[in-house]
């Protein structure tokens, strides 16, 4: 078989499959974009920018950057929980690590909708923490732990944390534990040695990590629901509404490629992070 | 590469069969909100008629809506659907004309059903439920009895954060328009914005928006006081006696849920002998006994074991009970208004 008859029946499937269900959708949805919503939920073909000079009205950019925030704040609380995660697998006896990767992932295993209906029948007022505290005698109400965006954050946290253990454990665990020990010889602490040596050798790990709980964090729309009870509103929910409540396609659309474009932003700003740090050593 | 053709044989085959299959005679698609009719009524409807019957889901209105207004309707037969959406359909040619002749248990009906105005005289549409909005609220832990939609606007400290409210446009805005006077269809934009300025008011004594769990919080002692539709607040009824339905004083929207044939289907015989199923007493009897909603049907609910009229108060509602409260309708352009104003309520801080 010639060379380019073999690249193209390997490449074949793999490019077709890419055209039809990603190429042809988010070209579909830029047209769509840049329509009209009919009386009755159809589209009216009429070429213009209406959707984009309403995605920025206050109501709408207002929910744009709370849902930035939310997903900055679930970054932060990720890396600040998955660091020392992955760090204590990363230098735990070889025999550990895998089972203890395999409790990390093990959550993967259930479906995301179950494991975030879990955190109702523990956070709720009648619920398991509520029902404990009460029962150890440390508050005599039961405190309101659910539907805010405590439990908004605490559930996507618990949801994305994986994404953020694994790579970091990739980085950790190929580090050159020698480069340590000559930080320690050389009169650094633990923590500076920490610091000044491992943190920068896994800059790019936690970048990626990073990424990984921001963009499935941002667009999420399931956990305001049921964790936030509805009461706060991310861009996720705007564009589910959009689409499922509002029948306003078109400006559904264009929501979407607004978040399409953040999420863009966000990637080719880590790989010019990576490049540029791969060209300075 | 035999294996390689083999793959596409057995491929090509498979969507043959599925294409094939969907052109089959006498079976329909119909679209209903999950077990919103009893789990064995399309069994009995195929035993009895022969007609194959496949159920398809939505979970709200706008749901299906947008998979007919996408598909101009092709791929189902008989949708179930709410009033103002009757209307929606038939603007947009997608709902059948009705052959009465094929539906002769339409005459089950009590004569009010069949004058309701978002489709006078059933010309496009048959109720299959019907009731209205209220307040659905544990009586022990209230203390007393609620009549207002102003306990669920402006609680009481005891009640505050122990309030869930319906999260669709139509609902969540229902108990703000019907406090303040207005017609629960208004379209007047200081109406709505007069609304709009209520409801964030009373989004602070909120727990949650919730249009899907919200008795099973009432039954748990989470929330004390919730919106809710009066066939949905006796799930919670079932489950605890102390769960009261009560419509406001103000007055409440009065809707009906509703099966309609797409213009589009290709089984409309079929589509019709499945409507007058469900209008038969003894099965019109056994939905409403089943899903606990008042159906519109005479025979059906005189039939209705008496015993359920004294557990489930509200199945006893009259038919004049009923039209006394306001028949929602399609308020066309407006929707965008609804929509803009709902997400400036929820997303309000």
């Amino acid at each position: 078989m010639p060379e380019s008859l073999r690249r193209a029946l390997l490449l074949g499937p793999g490019l077709t499959w890419l055209a039809l269900f990603l190429v042809v959708p988010t070209a579909t949805v830029l047209l769509y974009s840049f329509f009209e919503r009919g009386t009755y939920g159809g589209i009216d073909t009429i070429l213009n920018i209406e959707n984009y000079v309403r995605a920025v009205d206050p109501l709408y950019f207002g929910i744009l950057l709370k849902s930035l925030r939310i997903a900055a704040v679930v970054t932060a609380v990720a890396l600040v929980i998955g660091y020392p995660v992955a760090y204590l697998i990363a230098t735990a006896p070889k025999r550990l690590q895998i089972p203890l990767l395999l409790l990390v992932m093990l959550p993967f295993w259930s479906n995301y909708l179950i494991r975030t209906y879990a955190w109702i029948v523990l956070l709720n007022r009648e619920g398991l923490i509520n029902n404990a505290l009460r029962w150890l005698g440390l508050v005599d109400e039961p405190l309101s732990l659910l539907y805010n965006d405590t439990a908004l954050v605490i559930g996507l946290v618990y949801g994305y944390l994986p994404f953020m253990v694994l790579p970091l454990y990739a980085s950790i665990a190929r580090l050159n534990p020698e480069i340590r020990e000559a930080a320690t010889d050389l009169g650094a602490s633990s923590l500076r040695g920490f610091w000044t040596v491992t943190v920068p050798l896994t800059r790019q790990a936690i970048a990626a990590g990073c990424i990984f709980v921001f963009v499935p964090s941002i667009g999420n729309f399931i956990t305001p629901d049921l964790l936030g009870g509805g009461r706060t509103k991310m861009i996720g929910n705007l564009i589910y509404d959009q689409f499922l409540k509002a029948r306003d396609w078109p400006f559904g659309s264009t929501l979407a490629l607004i978040l399409i474009g953040v999420m863009m932003a966000l990637l080719f700003l880590q790989a010019w992070f990576v490049n540029r740090q791969m060209r300075h050593g | 590469m035999p294996v390689l053709t083999r793959w596409i044989a057995a491929t090509l085959l498979c969507l043959a069969t599925t294409l094939g299959g969907a052109q089959a005679a006498d079976k329909i698609v119909i679209s209903n909100w999950d077990a919103y009719m009893p789990g064995d009524l399309l069994e009995n409807f195929t035993k009895e008629t022969g007609i194959e019957a496949e159920l398809s889901l939505h979970a709200t209105n706008e749901e299906i809506m947008g998979k007919v207004t996408a598909g101009g309707g092709a791929g189902y037969d008989v949708i179930f659907v709410t009033s103002p959406f009757v209307e929606a359909l038939v603007k947009l040619g997608l709902a059948a004309e009705l052959d009465h002749a094929k539906i002769p248990n339409l005459a089950n009906l009590y004569s009010e059903a069949r004058s309701l105005a978002y489709d006078p005289g059933l010309a496009h549409s048959v109720p299959y439920a019907w009731g209205t909005t209220g307040l659905c609220y544990r009586s022990d832990l209230v203390g007393g009895s609620l009549d207002s939609w102003w306990d669920l606007l402006r609680p009481s400290d005891a009640l505050k954060g122990k309030i869930t409210m319906l999260a669709t446009d139509r609902w969540l805005l229902l108990p703000g328009f019907k406090a303040l006077g207005y017609s629960a269809n208004t379209t007047d934009e200081a109406e709505v914005a007069a609304a709009r300025d209520v409801l964030i008011e009373a989004k602070k004594g909120l727990l949650a928006y919730d249009d899907t769990t919200f008795y099973s919080k009432l039954v748990s002692g989470e929330a004390w006081l919730v919106e809710a539709w009066d066939g949905w607040c006796n799930y919670g009824v079932y489950e605890n006696p102390d769960i009261v339905f009560t419509v406001p004083k103000e007055g409440a929207d009065l809707w009906a849920d509703t099966m309609v044939i797409m213009a589009a289907s290709e089984n409309k015989d079929a589509a019709h002998a499945f409507i007058d199923y469900v209008l038969r007493p003894d099965v019109g009897a056994w939905v409403a006994s089943n899903i606990l909603y008042k159906v519109p049907n005479a025979q059906a609910m005189e039939g209705l074991d008496p015993g359920l009229y004294e557990a489930f108060p509200n199945l006893a509602m009259k038919p004049e009970d009923i039209l006394a409260q306001e028949a929602l309708r399609d308020v066309g352009d407006a929707m965008k208004l609804y929509s803009r104003t709902v997400t400036e309520i929820t997303a309000s801080e």
